[in-house]
């Protein structure tokens, strides 16, 4: 039997497994839960992951508003009306001194009646950091000194100028944050609520029901938004207090934004009623309610999650355009749009314009939130 | 075709119905009536008002009837073309609106034509030249004008021209052709004035639409017909308008269903922000002032607008593609 077999045979050890073993790196991306997979996925898009932070940074900073801002929110500074934006220097007369801002000096042009400020060059007047400033009442109830930024003493700070009461910009742009900010978060929950349950109903039942919320759904996408809007807030008695014209006004936003989801929750449940786990869950004696919360939804609940995104921006702009017009919310609450109304004067602006300025945190907040959904909405389906 | 026509009609009817039947709730929601607020202002002024003649008013407008005859009394005359009383001006309706109803619908009409004729050919561009410089550049700037809003857009230009020119842009015609009427030069100071806010309602629009036109064209230039068609040898311009645009027209149009809105819109709020001749700035005020026939007659007439230009490119649609005449919905 010495003798070589007539055809060659590999001699290493044969392993019937070979081909499907897998290596480390795979088994961790087979074994990986979906929530991972979609991380891994959305962290390839360099914007959205950018816009993430961007936007974790600004709903952070609501939460530290009073220590933030340098000045509070209603201050009025009388003998600093309408002042410009002071910028930071860091060198006075060649000499290093770290950041400080010139004093303003004021003169009224009695020409055109133009306030004009000009920076002081003998009066430098250093930042302060982390230091005891204005007082105030941390989230209206613990009170507190202490500030990130404050003026020199005796001095005064307006990065972004103040308005034609003498209230510093930049201090109520932070302040502005907490409610334009939480706006779409309040809305965009209850416009979810109704679009789960209307659109999961008329999916799940299908029949007259659907056809009746099909119809309802198609109305209301057939209105103007803008103009319901307008109407409804503009229905909200004066008599509520700021608080509950904010409440208001943020289920007004979610009052009309449901359609669109509702009818994406729709058109996935009648697909997926018809697969077997769903009859099995059904044959065991499950509830609709069961079945539709704990059986069908999650199936989906990225993609919906990742669509309520897309539409957080538009109930922001939602809120800024009303609060613009003067139908949302009132002073002294204080939101992006509230700000802007100062800008409805057009000479105003055009002699003093940084009244302009509250746009700028609205677009980066909606650009933030776009960017974002869209990098979601590509994560959402880790598997295809 | 005419089966089809009728359907669509009819639906149309329920429609507005329903939508009446919202804004006439709408209305009604504010506490009291403008008579309670009358009754209140006169009485702070000093005056007494009788009984008697709060009665009389209340009469004369019918608004001591129930709420169900109200809404009866209100449909029946917006039927009719009697779009209520304005309590704050004191004059019927149709007089206090006057020639801004038709600026609306110019304004409006404009905005969508110039969606299309802009959209088109940037779209058809981009995803022919698709991830070549001008497709990311214009996409670029597609994404720019999705996240402006155009009210700020608005306030911005308003700005510039102010700063710049030293001239206000936020007018529907020039000054001397306002409550006049209409004359050939009127039209032509109106199409002079008619561009800018036409540009700031259309941006968004605009943008989206050349995101999905080209989105759908690309879809279909991918499929295997267009490399049939290549192999064949026919020529690139050719194959492109004689099948894939074709089928890409369809959602394009569709898509006005979505549009429509979105401008009406705009330009409601636009129009306040520029001060145009149009329902905006009036529908504005009226609910500022909770004169709500005003404000009610306004949302109805933009619902109109916004449904008539849907029924519209139902009809167009339908004509374009066999498959919705014939039953089966809308493919989006």
């Amino acid at each position: 039997m010495n003798k070589p077999l007539p055809h060659f045979v590999d001699t290493s050890p044969f392993d019937v497994y070979e081909t499907e073993r897998l290596t480390p790196e795979q088994e961790r991306f087979y074994m990986a839960p979906q929530w991972r997979l979609i991380w891994w996925k959305f962290r390839g898009h360099v914007i959205a992951v950018a816009a993430a932070v961007a936007l974790i940074v600004f709903y952070v900073s609501i939460l530290f508003s009073e220590i933030l801002a340098p000045y509070g929110r209603d201050t009025k500074h009388t003998e600093f009306i309408y002042a410009p934006p002071q910028s930071v220097h860091l060198f006075h007369q060649g000499r290093f001194i770290g950041p400080f801002v010139y004093g303003l000096k004021y003169h009224l042009d009695l020409e055109t009646l133009k306030r004009n400020y000009t920076p002081d060059r003998g009066q430098v007047q250093p930042l302060r950091f982390f230091c005891l400033g204005e007082p105030y009442r941390f989230w209206g109830l613990v009170e507190g000194r202490f500030h990130l930024v404050c003026p020199a003493r005796g001095g005064e700070l307006f990065l972004l100028g103040t308005d034609r009461l003498g209230r510093d910009m930049l201090s109520r742009l932070i302040y502005g944050a907490r409610i334009s900010l939480t706006v779409g978060l309040i809305g965009i929950f209850v416009s979810f609520v109704l679009g789960i349950s209307i659109g999961g109903v008329a999916g799940y039942f299908g029949g007259w029901i659907d056809a009746v919320v099909q119809r309802i759904i198609e109305i209301l996408k057939s209105l103007p938004e803008l103009p319901l809007w307008m109407a409804l807030s503009a229905a909200l008695p004066v008599s509520w207090s700021p608080i509950l014209v904010y409440f208001g006004i943020t289920i007004i936003l979610g009052l009309l934004d449901w359609p669109g989801l509702a009818r994406a929750v729709r058109s996935k449940l009648l697909a997926l009623r018809e697969e077997d786990f769903c009859t099995a869950a059904r044959l065991m004696g499950a509830s609709p309610k069961r079945i539709i919360g704990r059986h069908l939804l999650p199936n989906f609940m990225s993609h919906l999650i990742a669509s309520a995104t897309l539409s957080i921006p538009s109930m922001i702009l939602g809120e800024t355009a009303l609060s613009f017009l003067g139908l949302g919310l009132r002073p002294p609450v204080t939101s992006w749009g509230v700000l802007l109304t100062e800008a409805q004067n057009i000479e105003a602006v055009a002699l003093y314009p940084w009244l302009l300025l509250p746009m700028v945190p609205v677009i980066l907040t909606v650009l933030a939130f776009n960017f974002m959904g869209d990098g979601l909405r590509d994560a959402a389906d880790p598997y295809s | 075709m005419l089966s089809f026509l009728v359907r669509r009609l009819l639906t149309m009817a329920l429609t507005l119905l329903a939508i009446s039947a919202l804004v006439f709730v709408i209305i009604q929601l504010p506490p009291g009536d403008y008579l309670t607020t009358l009754i209140a202002e006169l009485q702070s002024q000093g005056e007494q008002v009788a009984q008697q003649k709060i009665d009389f008013l209340r009469h004369q407008y019918g608004l001591d009837r129930p709420m169900i005859e109200q809404y009866g009394i209100w449909v029946w005359g917006l039927v009719h073309g009697d779009l209520g009383y304005s309590f704050e001006y004191n004059k019927p309706v149709r007089d206090v609106v006057g020639d801004r109803l038709l600026l609306t619908v110019l304004l409006n009409f404009a905005t969508v034509l110039f969606v299309y004729l802009v959209a088109f050919p940037i779209g058809v561009y981009s995803a022919t030249n698709q991830y070549s410089w001008g497709d990311h550049g214009l996409t670029f700037l597609g994404l720019l004008g999705l996240a402006t809003p155009n009210f700020l857009l608005a306030l911005i230009l308003l700005y510039l021209a102010n700063v710049m020119f030293g001239t206000s842009i936020g007018t529907m015609m020039a000054p001397q052709f306002i409550d006049k009427p209409w004359s050939p030069a009127k039209v032509g100071s109106v199409l002079e004035h008619l561009w800018v806010p036409v540009l700031v309602i259309g941006m968004s629009g605009t943008a989206g639409m050349i995101r999905r036109l080209r989105a759908n064209l690309l879809d279909e230039l991918q499929k295997q017909y267009v490399v049939t068609g290549r192999a064949k040898g026919l020529p690139a311009g050719r194959l492109l308008v004689k099948y894939p645009l074709r089928m890409a027209l369809n959602p394009f149009v569709a898509d006005i269903g979505s549009l429509l809105p979105s401008i009406v819109s705009g330009s409601v709020i636009v129009s306040a922000v520029m001060s145009l001749q149009t329902t905006g700035p009036m529908l504005l005020s009226a609910l500022q002032s909770q004169d709500m026939y005003l404000a009610g007659s306004f949302l109805m007439f933009l619902a109109l607008l916004t449904v008539i230009g849907m029924f519209l490119s139902d009809v167009l649609l339908a004509v374009l593609d066999p498959r919705i005449r014939l039953g089966g919905g809308i493919r989006r």
